[in-house]
């Protein structure tokens, strides 16, 4: 279980928000909504580790992260407005690396099925710089099929991708939070779930 | 651990492979800069051979601090270097890797070319041979100690120039020690071990603060 307490943080001398608490259980799903400029992104990225708060807790299972440390950034995944991925190496290496780096013992061959689900069959491949924004994107998402990390969190995840591909990467998030996953996202599009709960974050109101 | 380690090693090797002027530049600047000397002090053999380990050694400073910007930078943009952040391996570890394809990349070929640039002041093969081998304790210290600049200076605009005035003055122990071997073999009995063993020292120093100070300053910049 994820929890925030009491959690403020400010660029610069502008305060985002202060005071914000809520927790979030196994199976459940939080949308973090606001205007641009509202800290959408800067929740999330200190939530991961990336953003040092001013003051305020987070905490895994009732600890700490900061003290947890590598145990808790082995149950996060993060994908931000950058894709993460190197331009020179292929798809199919790009997925080795991060595997490698996130400590999951994948074979080449889940790598190759999960460019195939995320629609990149035949482009595996390729330097990732000839491809399209889109698929790039898609390459960055396939990591999510290969990780076995509880707590998925997505800044804009659907930007550039096409309809086929938002169903897809809705129904990968379902199925996510049907095994008992928990993700949060910040997106403009709703996410059809069928199970599980959802939780609803309004920021800079 | 070491699978980490070579994972990341073997990316920033492939990753050079694909883009081989980016590792042609270094070398080519560190030859231009030495080759320039003679031209302007004029080709007067005893001259030469004088200002032959100064001359090679600051070339090689100016020339690993050339390739620096780009240890980090590029991971920094495409945002692969906030995903290492948030891998469960220690990040020292990962940087360690960086650091080691980055002296393959860079200093090593300077280790390798220095026999010519030794042969174009007139030194002997003795004096080669000492440059060859300070060079090769000494540039590994070179990219060990300016990782932390490149990681300080990281996302700043004009980090370039800053990054040049943070570590060049940290340079100086190698520059003096490493010169000084190249100078002292000229002189026939001289004892050289003192030479290489504070080179070594300043190596294992490097080796062991370098990959912790780098990832507490990435943590930094990143924020």
């Amino acid at each position: 279980m994820l929890e925030i307490v009491n959690l403020a943080c400010s660029r610069g001398d502008r305060h985002l928000f202060t005071g914000l608490n809520f927790s979030l259980d196994t199976g459940s799903l939080l949308y973090v909504q606001g205007r641009n400029g509202s800290g959408k992104t800067t929740l999330l990225r200190t939530i991961c580790g990336l953003f040092l708060q001013d003051e305020g807790d987070i905490r895994w299972n009732g600890e700490n992260v900061r003290e947890l440390s590598e145990e808790f950034t082995k149950e996060v995944v993060y994908l931000g407005h950058l894709n993460g991925i190197k331009s020179d190496l292929t798809g199919l290496e790009n997925l080795q690396v991060s595997t490698v780096l996130d400590g999951d013992e994948v074979s080449e061959e889940q790598i190759w099925d999960a460019l195939k689900r995320m629609g990149l069959a035949g482009f595996e491949d390729l330097p990732t710089k000839v491809l399209s924004q889109g698929q790039k994107r898609r390459v960055a998402l396939a990591r999510l099929l290969l990780n076995d990390s509880k707590l998925w969190i997505l800044d804009e995840p659907f930007t550039a991708l096409d309809v086929a591909a938002v169903d897809l990467l809705q129904s990968v998030i379902a199925e996510h939070v049907e095994n008992g996953g928990m993700v949060i996202l910040t997106t403009h599009q709703e996410v059809a779930l069928t199970s599980g709960q959802i939780q609803q974050l309004q920021l800079g109101a | 651990m070491f699978k980490t380690f070579r994972c990341i090693l073997m990316r920033d090797l492939t990753l050079a492979m694909r883009r081989r002027t980016d590792v042609l530049t270094t070398l080519f600047f560190f030859i231009i800069v030495v080759s320039l000397f003679p031209l302007g002090v004029g080709t007067e053999k005893e001259t030469l051979r004088h200002i032959a380990p100064g001359v090679v050694w600051v070339a090689a400073l100016l020339a690993s601090m050339l390739a620096l910007e780009r240890l980090f930078a590029s991971d920094y943009l495409d945002g692969t270097l906030e995903q290492m952040l948030l891998t469960p391996q220690p990040l020292s570890v990962l940087v360690l890797g960086k650091i080691v394809a980055h002296w393959l990349l860079t200093g090593l070929p300077l280790v390798l070319i220095a026999p010519l640039v030794g042969l174009q002041y007139h030194l002997s093969g003795e004096s080669i041979g000492v440059m060859m081998l300070a060079l090769l304790i000494g540039t590994p210290v070179l990219s060990l100690i300016g990782a932390i600049g490149a990681a300080l200076t990281l996302g700043l605009r004009g980090g370039g120039v800053l990054l040049s005035l943070l570590i060049l003055p940290l340079y100086i122990p190698v520059l003096v020690y490493g010169s000084g071997a190249v100078a002292a073999s000229a002189v026939t009995g001289s004892d050289l071990q003192a030479y290489f063993s504070l080179l070594i020292a300043f190596f294992l120093l490097a080796l062991v603060f370098s990959p912790w100070a780098t990832a507490a300053a990435l943590r930094i910049s990143v924020e």
